[in-house]
């Protein structure tokens, strides 16, 4: 799954760090995420989408594996 | 944004007191082994009742490390529950798999001594630590 979280993070300026602690997570699940090297479950999804005021859609792409 | 602020603060603040309180909870249990384990042999001279109350204290204890661990692997984030579970799986299979081998090695009579559990349990924690750094570098 790709998602626009890196972009939208930089576009408000943010650190990693910042929006960990913003979504109660850790640093290395931010980073993990961005990187496309996990998923977050649906909670985590929808709090992040209602954070930058978006739909889910907007910031999560799923792509079928090749 | 406060409010957010407070209740991350909120979150940091509570996953290291479910560290801290696992942490005391194991060196408890630890303490309590030692004492289960040596003060027959050491302090009571094999008496009975000291030694069906210190192992009696140790599963107290033991019981209490469980639910401090499960308070601990419930307030982690998801991804570090996800590390969390595929180490344990790993340290569970290899575990069962292990530990009956070894057990039969001594009934096929490959080995001349009995296999101790405490080997097991070591390569129980290796197994488990290895996964843990495995798991932690897989999602750097």
């Amino acid at each position: 799954m790709k998602n626009r979280l890196k972009v939208l993070r930089a576009e408000r300026d943010w650190t990693q760090a910042q929006l960990a602690s913003e979504l109660e997570v850790s640093r290395q699940t931010v980073n993990a995420i961005e990187k496309g090297k996990f998923d977050p479950s649906l909670p985590l999804a929808f709090k992040v989408a209602r954070l930058f005021g978006l739909s889910i859609e907007d910031i999560f792409h799923y792509e079928a594996a090749s | 944004m406060n409010d957010s602020q407070t209740r991350s603060g909120d979150w940091a603040t509570s996953n290291k007191k479910n560290t801290t309180r696992l942490r005391y909870w194991t060196f408890a249990w630890v303490a309590t082994m030692a004492v289960a384990a040596f003060g027959p042999k050491i302090i009571w001279d094999f008496a009975t009742m000291p030694t069906i109350l210190a192992l009696l204290v140790n599963l107290a204890v033991g019981f209490g490390m469980i639910a401090a661990n499960k308070r601990y692997l419930e307030g982690l984030d998801e991804l570090h529950q996800k590390i969390f579970l595929d180490a344990g799986a790993l340290t569970l299979g290899v575990g069962l798999v292990c530990g009956l081998s070894y057990e039969l090695l001594e009934d096929i009579k490959l080995i001349s001594f009995e296999p101790e559990i405490s080997h097991l349990v070591m390569l129980m924690c290796l197994t488990f630590l290895a996964g843990m750094i495995f798991g932690h570098r897989r999602y750097q």
